[in-house]
Protein backbone atom coordinates (compact mmCIF):
# COMPACT_ATOMS: atom_id res chain seq x y z
CA UNK A 1 0.00 0.00 0.00
CA UNK A 2 2.27 2.79 -1.29
CA UNK A 3 0.40 5.69 -2.16
CA UNK A 4 -1.62 6.01 0.62
CA UNK A 5 -3.63 8.99 1.22
CA UNK A 6 -5.77 8.90 4.25
CA UNK A 7 -5.58 6.24 7.50
CA UNK A 8 -8.32 6.54 10.05
CA UNK A 9 -9.01 3.72 13.12
CA UNK A 10 -12.91 3.55 13.54
CA UNK A 11 -13.67 2.89 16.58
CA UNK A 12 -15.78 -0.31 17.68
CA UNK A 13 -20.04 0.22 16.93
CA UNK A 14 -19.45 3.54 15.32
CA UNK A 15 -20.12 4.76 11.53
CA UNK A 16 -17.60 6.43 8.95
CA UNK A 17 -18.06 7.31 5.39
CA UNK A 18 -15.45 8.58 2.64
CA UNK A 19 -15.52 9.56 -0.99
CA UNK A 20 -13.27 6.74 -3.12
CA UNK A 21 -12.13 8.39 -6.18
CA UNK A 22 -12.34 5.78 -9.30
CA UNK A 23 -8.91 4.41 -9.14
CA UNK A 24 -8.16 4.46 -5.47
CA UNK A 25 -8.40 1.34 -3.18
CA UNK A 26 -10.08 1.59 0.22
CA UNK A 27 -8.15 -1.25 2.75
CA UNK A 28 -10.33 -2.46 5.32
CA UNK A 29 -8.46 -3.96 8.04
CA UNK A 30 -10.44 -6.25 10.61
CA UNK A 31 -7.33 -4.89 13.92
CA UNK A 32 -8.32 -7.30 16.34
CA UNK A 33 -9.99 -10.14 13.93
CA UNK A 34 -14.11 -11.52 14.24
CA UNK A 35 -15.49 -8.23 12.97
CA UNK A 36 -18.32 -7.75 11.10
CA UNK A 37 -18.17 -4.56 9.07
CA UNK A 38 -21.01 -3.60 7.04
CA UNK A 39 -20.92 -1.68 4.28
CA UNK A 40 -22.84 0.38 1.20
CA UNK A 41 -21.46 2.37 -1.51
CA UNK A 42 -23.23 5.33 -3.61
CA UNK A 43 -22.77 6.78 -6.91
CA UNK A 44 -21.56 9.96 -6.36
CA UNK A 45 -22.70 11.74 -9.58
CA UNK A 46 -26.04 10.17 -8.96
CA UNK A 47 -26.81 8.83 -5.83
CA UNK A 48 -30.01 6.68 -6.64
CA UNK A 49 -27.80 4.24 -8.42
CA UNK A 50 -26.23 2.25 -5.47
CA UNK A 51 -24.85 -1.24 -4.83
CA UNK A 52 -26.98 -4.13 -4.81
CA UNK A 53 -26.51 -7.07 -3.53
CA UNK A 54 -28.61 -9.45 -5.51
CA UNK A 55 -27.45 -8.01 -8.49
CA UNK A 56 -23.72 -8.82 -7.72
CA UNK A 57 -24.40 -12.34 -6.56
CA UNK A 58 -26.70 -12.83 -9.83
CA UNK A 59 -23.64 -11.50 -11.76
CA UNK A 60 -21.38 -14.29 -10.44
CA UNK A 61 -23.92 -16.63 -10.33
CA UNK A 62 -22.38 -17.58 -6.20
CA UNK A 63 -23.88 -16.69 -3.23
CA UNK A 64 -20.52 -15.18 -1.38
CA UNK A 65 -18.39 -12.18 -1.77
CA UNK A 66 -14.67 -12.34 -2.14
CA UNK A 67 -11.31 -12.00 -3.92
CA UNK A 68 -12.52 -10.48 -7.80
CA UNK A 69 -16.41 -9.71 -6.96
CA UNK A 70 -17.72 -7.10 -8.83
CA UNK A 71 -19.96 -4.62 -6.49
CA UNK A 72 -22.78 -4.06 -8.82
CA UNK A 73 -24.75 -1.68 -8.67
CA UNK A 74 -28.79 -1.68 -9.09
CA UNK A 75 -28.23 -0.05 -12.67
CA UNK A 76 -25.93 -2.99 -13.44
CA UNK A 77 -22.98 -1.52 -13.20
CA UNK A 78 -19.69 -2.11 -11.75
CA UNK A 79 -18.80 0.10 -9.02
CA UNK A 80 -15.63 -1.43 -7.36
CA UNK A 81 -13.96 -4.90 -7.70
CA UNK A 82 -12.46 -6.67 -4.99
CA UNK A 83 -8.70 -6.53 -5.52
CA UNK A 84 -7.20 -8.43 -2.33
CA UNK A 85 -8.70 -10.50 0.53
CA UNK A 86 -7.01 -12.08 3.20
CA UNK A 87 -10.38 -13.80 4.75
CA UNK A 88 -11.75 -15.11 2.39
CA UNK A 89 -15.62 -14.88 3.13
CA UNK A 90 -17.61 -12.26 3.16
CA UNK A 91 -21.58 -11.98 3.24
CA UNK A 92 -24.11 -9.92 1.18
CA UNK A 93 -27.35 -11.31 1.70
CA UNK A 94 -28.05 -10.90 5.44
CA UNK A 95 -28.40 -7.22 5.50
CA UNK A 96 -27.12 -4.85 8.74
CA UNK A 97 -28.97 -5.19 12.00
CA UNK A 98 -31.50 -2.65 13.15
CA UNK A 99 -33.24 -2.02 16.31
CA UNK A 100 -36.40 -3.29 14.59
CA UNK A 101 -34.90 -6.31 13.39
CA UNK A 102 -33.26 -7.37 17.00
CA UNK A 103 -36.37 -7.41 18.60
CA UNK A 104 -37.86 -10.09 16.46
CA UNK A 105 -34.66 -11.91 16.26
CA UNK A 106 -33.83 -11.97 19.96
CA UNK A 107 -36.58 -10.26 21.43
CA UNK A 108 -37.75 -7.08 22.76
CA UNK A 109 -35.73 -6.83 25.35
CA UNK A 110 -32.92 -6.01 22.73
CA UNK A 111 -34.78 -3.41 21.13
CA UNK A 112 -32.93 -0.13 22.45
CA UNK A 113 -29.37 -1.35 21.53
CA UNK A 114 -27.50 0.45 18.82
CA UNK A 115 -27.95 -1.53 15.73
CA UNK A 116 -26.25 -0.75 12.32
CA UNK A 117 -28.90 0.55 11.04
CA UNK A 118 -28.44 3.43 13.44
CA UNK A 119 -25.31 4.18 11.88
CA UNK A 120 -26.52 4.20 8.43
CA UNK A 121 -29.11 6.58 9.55
CA UNK A 122 -27.17 9.00 10.81
CA UNK A 123 -23.78 8.98 8.46
CA UNK A 124 -25.98 9.02 5.61
CA UNK A 125 -27.75 12.02 6.72
CA UNK A 126 -24.67 13.94 6.29
CA UNK A 127 -25.04 13.50 2.51
CA UNK A 128 -29.03 13.98 2.22
CA UNK A 129 -29.28 10.39 1.71
CA UNK A 130 -32.21 9.09 4.48
CA UNK A 131 -33.68 4.97 5.27
CA UNK A 132 -35.38 4.81 1.99
CA UNK A 133 -31.76 4.84 0.69
CA UNK A 134 -30.51 2.11 2.62
CA UNK A 135 -30.48 -1.34 1.05
CA UNK A 136 -28.93 -4.90 1.61
CA UNK A 137 -25.41 -4.27 2.17
CA UNK A 138 -22.34 -5.83 2.64
CA UNK A 139 -20.64 -7.58 5.31
CA UNK A 140 -17.08 -7.83 5.15
CA UNK A 141 -15.23 -10.70 7.51
CA UNK A 142 -19.21 -11.81 8.36
CA UNK A 143 -19.30 -15.96 8.26
CA UNK A 144 -23.15 -17.00 6.96
CA UNK A 145 -23.16 -20.31 5.24
CA UNK A 146 -26.10 -20.55 2.94
CA UNK A 147 -26.52 -24.65 2.98
CA UNK A 148 -28.26 -26.41 -0.54
CA UNK A 149 -31.45 -26.85 1.92
CA UNK A 150 -31.69 -22.86 2.34
CA UNK A 151 -30.66 -22.97 6.29
CA UNK A 152 -28.73 -19.38 6.94
CA UNK A 153 -26.86 -19.12 9.67
CA UNK A 154 -24.34 -16.22 10.84
CA UNK A 155 -21.61 -18.48 12.37
CA UNK A 156 -18.26 -17.33 14.10
CA UNK A 157 -16.03 -15.49 11.59
CA UNK A 158 -12.94 -16.37 10.55
CA UNK A 159 -10.67 -13.25 10.03
CA UNK A 160 -8.28 -12.90 12.44
CA UNK A 161 -6.46 -9.76 13.95
CA UNK A 162 -4.68 -7.83 10.83
CA UNK A 163 -7.01 -9.71 8.12
CA UNK A 164 -7.97 -7.35 5.46
CA UNK A 165 -10.24 -6.73 1.99
CA UNK A 166 -9.05 -4.16 -0.86
CA UNK A 167 -12.08 -2.45 -2.47
CA UNK A 168 -10.80 -0.84 -5.87
CA UNK A 169 -13.34 1.66 -7.08
CA UNK A 170 -14.42 1.89 -10.69
CA UNK A 171 -16.11 4.63 -10.46
CA UNK A 172 -16.67 7.60 -7.80
CA UNK A 173 -18.30 5.99 -4.81
CA UNK A 174 -19.20 7.34 -1.32
CA UNK A 175 -18.65 4.27 0.63
CA UNK A 176 -20.34 4.28 3.95
CA UNK A 177 -19.37 1.55 6.69
CA UNK A 178 -21.66 0.72 10.06
CA UNK A 179 -18.43 -0.92 12.41
CA UNK A 180 -21.29 -3.21 13.31
CA UNK A 181 -22.26 -3.50 17.37
CA UNK A 182 -24.40 -6.79 17.22
CA UNK A 183 -24.19 -8.56 20.79
CA UNK A 184 -26.40 -11.18 19.83
CA UNK A 185 -24.88 -13.45 17.42
CA UNK A 186 -21.60 -14.46 16.41
CA UNK A 187 -20.39 -11.74 14.11
CA UNK A 188 -18.45 -9.63 16.00
CA UNK A 189 -17.14 -12.99 18.87
CA UNK A 190 -20.11 -10.90 20.90
CA UNK A 191 -17.42 -8.15 21.45
CA UNK A 192 -17.48 -5.01 18.88
CA UNK A 193 -14.17 -3.90 18.13
CA UNK A 194 -12.31 -1.27 16.39
CA UNK A 195 -11.52 -1.85 12.62
CA UNK A 196 -9.25 0.64 10.85
CA UNK A 197 -9.56 2.09 7.42
CA UNK A 198 -7.00 3.19 4.85
CA UNK A 199 -7.29 4.61 1.29
CA UNK A 200 -4.46 4.93 -1.13
CA UNK A 201 -4.18 6.08 -4.66
CA UNK A 202 -3.48 3.95 -8.01
CA UNK A 203 -0.03 3.16 -7.89
CA UNK A 204 1.80 5.65 -10.61
CA UNK A 205 2.40 4.50 -14.27
CA UNK B 1 -17.73 -3.47 26.66
CA UNK B 2 -19.01 -6.52 27.21
CA UNK B 3 -17.88 -8.72 29.95
CA UNK B 4 -17.34 -12.47 29.84
CA UNK B 5 -20.14 -13.80 31.38
CA UNK B 6 -22.35 -11.43 29.33
CA UNK B 7 -20.82 -12.41 26.03
CA UNK B 8 -21.40 -16.68 27.01
CA UNK B 9 -24.94 -15.57 28.14
CA UNK B 10 -25.30 -14.43 24.38
CA UNK B 11 -23.92 -17.55 22.66
CA UNK B 12 -26.03 -19.87 24.75
CA UNK B 13 -28.97 -17.63 23.79
CA UNK B 14 -28.03 -17.90 19.89
CA UNK B 15 -27.60 -21.18 19.90
CA UNK B 16 -30.81 -22.14 21.51
CA UNK B 17 -32.93 -19.98 18.77
CA UNK B 18 -30.48 -21.40 16.16
CA UNK B 19 -31.26 -24.84 17.26
CA UNK B 20 -35.57 -23.96 18.14
CA UNK B 21 -35.25 -21.99 14.33
CA UNK B 22 -33.16 -24.56 12.01
CA UNK B 23 -34.26 -28.26 14.16
CA UNK B 24 -36.42 -28.82 16.94
CA UNK B 25 -39.22 -25.98 15.34
CA UNK B 26 -42.44 -25.84 17.94
CA UNK B 27 -44.43 -27.22 14.82
CA UNK B 28 -42.51 -27.07 11.48
CA UNK B 29 -43.97 -26.13 8.63
CA UNK B 30 -46.96 -27.30 6.78
CA UNK B 31 -47.12 -29.39 3.87
CA UNK B 32 -47.21 -27.53 0.37
CA UNK B 33 -50.28 -27.12 -0.97
CA UNK B 34 -51.91 -29.35 -3.80
CA UNK B 35 -52.29 -27.83 -7.21
CA UNK B 36 -55.57 -28.63 -7.23
CA UNK B 37 -56.00 -27.60 -3.47
CA UNK B 38 -57.53 -24.74 -1.90
CA UNK B 39 -59.92 -23.68 -4.49
CA UNK B 40 -61.19 -19.89 -4.00
CA UNK B 41 -64.63 -19.16 -3.67
CA UNK B 42 -66.51 -17.18 -6.24
CA UNK B 43 -67.55 -14.38 -3.57
CA UNK B 44 -64.58 -14.08 -1.62
CA UNK B 45 -62.90 -13.04 -5.23
CA UNK B 46 -62.17 -9.05 -5.49
CA UNK B 47 -60.65 -8.67 -8.90
CA UNK B 48 -58.51 -11.11 -11.68
CA UNK B 49 -55.69 -9.98 -14.02
CA UNK B 50 -53.74 -11.82 -16.33
CA UNK B 51 -50.04 -10.58 -17.15
CA UNK B 52 -48.23 -11.09 -20.10
CA UNK B 53 -44.89 -12.31 -20.41
CA UNK B 54 -42.34 -9.56 -19.94
CA UNK B 55 -45.31 -7.14 -18.03
CA UNK B 56 -46.08 -6.40 -14.69
CA UNK B 57 -48.84 -5.38 -12.54
CA UNK B 58 -49.23 -2.69 -9.52
CA UNK B 59 -52.00 -4.66 -6.99
CA UNK B 60 -53.35 -2.36 -3.94
CA UNK B 61 -54.61 -5.32 -0.80
CA UNK B 62 -55.96 -4.22 2.63
CA UNK B 63 -54.83 -6.08 5.65
CA UNK B 64 -56.48 -9.62 5.51
CA UNK B 65 -56.86 -9.68 1.42
CA UNK B 66 -54.51 -12.07 -0.07
CA UNK B 67 -53.32 -12.51 -3.51
CA UNK B 68 -52.95 -15.42 -5.39
CA UNK B 69 -50.30 -15.65 -7.90
CA UNK B 70 -50.51 -18.35 -10.35
CA UNK B 71 -47.86 -19.91 -13.11
CA UNK B 72 -50.18 -21.17 -15.09
CA UNK B 73 -47.81 -22.90 -17.65
CA UNK B 74 -45.11 -23.67 -14.98
CA UNK B 75 -42.81 -21.16 -17.34
CA UNK B 76 -43.31 -17.91 -15.68
CA UNK B 77 -41.04 -16.40 -12.60
CA UNK B 78 -42.87 -13.94 -10.87
CA UNK B 79 -40.33 -10.99 -9.03
CA UNK B 80 -42.09 -9.20 -6.19
CA UNK B 81 -41.30 -6.36 -4.44
CA UNK B 82 -44.05 -4.10 -2.18
CA UNK B 83 -44.20 -1.33 0.20
CA UNK B 84 -46.55 -0.23 3.39
CA UNK B 85 -49.22 1.85 2.11
CA UNK B 86 -49.34 4.31 4.51
CA UNK B 87 -45.58 4.85 4.80
CA UNK B 88 -43.81 3.62 1.17
CA UNK B 89 -40.29 4.21 3.19
CA UNK B 90 -41.54 0.55 5.13
CA UNK B 91 -40.97 -2.10 2.28
CA UNK B 92 -40.53 -5.62 1.59
CA UNK B 93 -36.60 -6.66 3.40
CA UNK B 94 -35.30 -9.71 2.15
CA UNK B 95 -32.65 -10.04 4.04
CA UNK B 96 -34.04 -9.96 7.06
CA UNK B 97 -36.69 -12.20 5.74
CA UNK B 98 -34.19 -14.95 5.50
CA UNK B 99 -32.29 -14.21 8.50
CA UNK B 100 -35.04 -13.57 11.05
CA UNK B 101 -36.37 -16.89 10.00
CA UNK B 102 -32.78 -19.28 9.62
CA UNK B 103 -33.71 -19.54 6.12
CA UNK B 104 -33.46 -18.45 2.71
CA UNK B 105 -35.68 -21.22 1.86
CA UNK B 106 -39.60 -19.41 1.47
CA UNK B 107 -42.57 -22.08 1.61
CA UNK B 108 -45.71 -22.13 3.02
CA UNK B 109 -45.67 -21.12 6.47
CA UNK B 110 -43.64 -18.68 6.28
CA UNK B 111 -43.66 -15.09 6.06
CA UNK B 112 -41.61 -11.82 4.13
CA UNK B 113 -40.89 -9.04 6.43
CA UNK B 114 -40.82 -5.80 6.43
CA UNK B 115 -37.23 -3.61 7.09
CA UNK B 116 -39.51 -2.90 10.59
CA UNK B 117 -39.28 -6.01 11.87
CA UNK B 118 -43.15 -6.41 11.04
CA UNK B 119 -44.87 -8.88 8.23
CA UNK B 120 -45.29 -7.78 5.29
CA UNK B 121 -47.05 -11.08 3.79
CA UNK B 122 -47.68 -14.44 5.08
CA UNK B 123 -47.66 -17.45 2.26
CA UNK B 124 -50.67 -18.85 3.58
CA UNK B 125 -50.76 -21.77 0.07
CA UNK B 126 -47.86 -22.92 -2.11
CA UNK B 127 -47.27 -25.81 -4.11
CA UNK B 128 -44.54 -24.90 -5.34
CA UNK B 129 -42.00 -24.24 -2.62
CA UNK B 130 -39.26 -23.61 -5.16
CA UNK B 131 -38.84 -19.32 -4.54
CA UNK B 132 -35.29 -17.20 -4.46
CA UNK B 133 -34.82 -14.53 -2.00
CA UNK B 134 -30.95 -13.69 -2.57
CA UNK B 135 -30.78 -13.46 -6.60
CA UNK B 136 -32.78 -10.97 -7.42
CA UNK B 137 -34.62 -10.26 -11.04
CA UNK B 138 -33.74 -9.33 -14.62
CA UNK B 139 -32.22 -5.96 -15.89
CA UNK B 140 -31.12 -4.92 -19.12
CA UNK B 141 -27.55 -6.43 -19.23
CA UNK B 142 -29.15 -9.78 -18.13
CA UNK B 143 -31.42 -10.42 -20.83
CA UNK B 144 -28.50 -9.03 -23.16
CA UNK B 145 -26.17 -11.25 -22.33
CA UNK B 146 -28.65 -14.30 -21.97
CA UNK B 147 -30.59 -13.84 -25.24
CA UNK B 148 -28.47 -11.63 -27.46
CA UNK B 149 -29.92 -8.46 -27.53
CA UNK B 150 -31.92 -6.85 -24.26
CA UNK B 151 -35.81 -7.45 -23.69
CA UNK B 152 -37.90 -6.34 -21.19
CA UNK B 153 -36.79 -7.16 -17.51
CA UNK B 154 -37.31 -6.66 -14.04
CA UNK B 155 -35.53 -3.85 -13.43
CA UNK B 156 -37.42 -1.94 -15.70
CA UNK B 157 -40.67 -2.92 -14.94
CA UNK B 158 -40.19 -2.25 -11.29
CA UNK B 159 -39.29 1.47 -12.21
CA UNK B 160 -42.26 1.92 -13.89
CA UNK B 161 -44.11 0.53 -11.55
CA UNK B 162 -42.69 3.09 -9.06
CA UNK B 163 -42.78 5.66 -11.38
CA UNK B 164 -46.78 5.18 -11.64
CA UNK B 165 -47.36 5.71 -7.57
CA UNK B 166 -44.73 8.63 -6.69
CA UNK B 167 -41.83 5.96 -6.22
CA UNK B 168 -38.82 6.24 -8.01
CA UNK B 169 -35.56 4.17 -8.28
CA UNK B 170 -34.46 4.81 -4.42
CA UNK B 171 -38.17 3.22 -3.27
CA UNK B 172 -36.55 -0.09 -5.26
CA UNK B 173 -35.24 -2.77 -2.57
CA UNK B 174 -34.17 -6.28 -3.14
CA UNK B 175 -36.92 -8.56 -4.45
CA UNK B 176 -38.55 -11.90 -3.85
CA UNK B 177 -38.93 -14.32 -7.01
CA UNK B 178 -41.67 -16.61 -6.98
CA UNK B 179 -41.30 -19.99 -8.92
CA UNK B 180 -37.50 -19.90 -9.27
CA UNK B 181 -36.04 -22.72 -7.62
CA UNK B 182 -32.27 -21.54 -6.81
CA UNK B 183 -30.60 -23.08 -4.57
CA UNK B 184 -26.59 -23.02 -3.06
CA UNK B 185 -24.60 -25.88 -3.51
CA UNK B 186 -21.61 -26.96 -1.35
CA UNK B 187 -19.44 -24.52 -3.08
CA UNK B 188 -21.11 -21.48 -2.84
CA UNK B 189 -22.62 -21.38 -6.57
CA UNK B 190 -26.32 -20.61 -7.39
CA UNK B 191 -28.41 -23.85 -8.85
CA UNK B 192 -31.78 -23.56 -10.98
CA UNK B 193 -33.50 -26.86 -10.23
CA UNK B 194 -35.95 -27.37 -13.28
CA UNK B 195 -37.71 -30.28 -12.06
CA UNK B 196 -39.24 -28.10 -9.33
CA UNK B 197 -41.54 -25.79 -11.85
CA UNK B 198 -45.12 -27.34 -12.87
CA UNK B 199 -48.22 -25.79 -14.61
CA UNK B 200 -50.54 -24.04 -12.64
CA UNK B 201 -47.97 -23.82 -9.08
CA UNK B 202 -49.41 -21.05 -7.07
CA UNK B 203 -48.84 -19.30 -3.65
CA UNK B 204 -51.31 -16.96 -2.02
CA UNK B 205 -49.68 -14.25 -0.14
CA UNK B 206 -51.77 -12.91 3.05
CA UNK B 207 -51.52 -9.33 3.39
CA UNK B 208 -50.86 -8.29 6.55
CA UNK B 209 -50.68 -4.62 6.51
CA UNK B 210 -52.27 -2.15 3.61
CA UNK B 211 -49.43 -2.32 1.23
CA UNK B 212 -48.68 -1.92 -2.39
CA UNK B 213 -47.38 -5.11 -4.44
CA UNK B 214 -45.40 -5.02 -7.59
CA UNK B 215 -45.40 -7.94 -9.55
CA UNK B 216 -43.18 -8.21 -12.57
CA UNK B 217 -43.49 -11.56 -14.87
CA UNK B 218 -39.93 -12.00 -16.11
CA UNK B 219 -37.61 -14.84 -16.42
CA UNK B 220 -35.53 -14.87 -13.26
CA UNK B 221 -31.93 -14.23 -14.49
CA UNK B 222 -30.73 -17.41 -13.73
CA UNK B 223 -33.01 -19.51 -15.76
CA UNK B 224 -31.51 -21.52 -18.13
CA UNK B 225 -34.42 -21.71 -20.64
CA UNK B 226 -33.58 -20.36 -24.15
CA UNK B 227 -35.34 -18.65 -25.69
CA UNK B 228 -36.54 -17.46 -22.70
CA UNK B 229 -39.22 -18.89 -21.15
CA UNK B 230 -42.78 -17.55 -21.01
CA UNK B 231 -45.90 -17.88 -19.70
CA UNK B 232 -49.27 -15.96 -18.12
CA UNK B 233 -49.00 -15.20 -15.07
CA UNK B 234 -52.67 -14.79 -13.19
CA UNK B 235 -53.35 -12.89 -10.26
CA UNK B 236 -56.53 -13.00 -8.21
CA UNK B 237 -57.01 -10.91 -5.11
CA UNK B 238 -59.16 -12.14 -2.85
CA UNK B 239 -60.45 -12.15 0.75
CA UNK B 240 -58.69 -14.67 3.10
CA UNK B 241 -60.44 -16.42 5.37
CA UNK B 242 -59.54 -14.62 9.37
CA UNK B 243 -56.35 -16.57 10.44
CA UNK B 244 -57.19 -18.85 13.47
CA UNK B 245 -55.61 -19.56 16.73
CA UNK B 246 -53.47 -22.21 15.20
CA UNK B 247 -52.91 -20.44 11.92
CA UNK B 248 -49.07 -21.69 10.88
CA UNK B 249 -47.78 -19.08 9.73
CA UNK B 250 -48.30 -16.63 13.02
CA UNK B 251 -47.40 -19.47 15.30
CA UNK B 252 -44.35 -21.14 13.01
CA UNK B 253 -41.88 -19.80 14.59
CA UNK B 254 -41.16 -17.29 18.48
CA UNK B 255 -39.22 -15.00 15.84
CA UNK B 256 -42.79 -14.91 13.49
CA UNK B 257 -45.04 -14.62 16.82
CA UNK B 258 -42.87 -11.75 17.98
CA UNK B 259 -43.37 -10.22 13.84
CA UNK B 260 -46.76 -10.20 14.43
CA UNK B 261 -47.49 -8.61 17.85
CA UNK B 262 -45.37 -5.93 16.18
CA UNK B 263 -47.68 -6.05 13.16
CA UNK B 264 -50.55 -5.86 15.15
CA UNK B 265 -49.66 -2.98 17.20
CA UNK B 266 -50.21 -0.85 14.04
CA UNK B 267 -53.47 -1.74 13.58
CA UNK B 268 -54.04 -2.20 17.65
Amino acid sequence: MSNLVYARDVPAEAPWSHIIRRGQTLRIIDSEGQQAVDALLYCVENPAERYSAQDTLRMQRSAYVGLGTALVSNNGRVMARITADSCGQHDTSAGCCSCESNAVRFGEQTRYQHACRENFILELSRDGLTKRDIVANLNFFMNVPIDPSGNFTVVDGISAAGNYVDVTAEMDVLFVISNCPQVNNPCNGFNPTPIRVEISDPPRA
Amino acid sequence: MATKEEMEANRRRYEELRAAGQGATLKGLPALTARDGAPLVADTIISREQVPPGWYATVRLRRSEALRIVDEQGAASVALVGWREEDTSERINCADTVKVQWSAAIAKGRVILTDMGRVLVSVIEDTSGAHDLLAGGSNAGSTAAAYGAATRNTHDNFLAAAAKIGLSLRDIPPCVTFFAPVSVDAGGQFVWTAERKHAGDFVDLRAEMNLVLVASNCPHPLDPARPPSAGTVTLIRHRAAAPGADDPCRTASPEAARAFTFTDRLYA
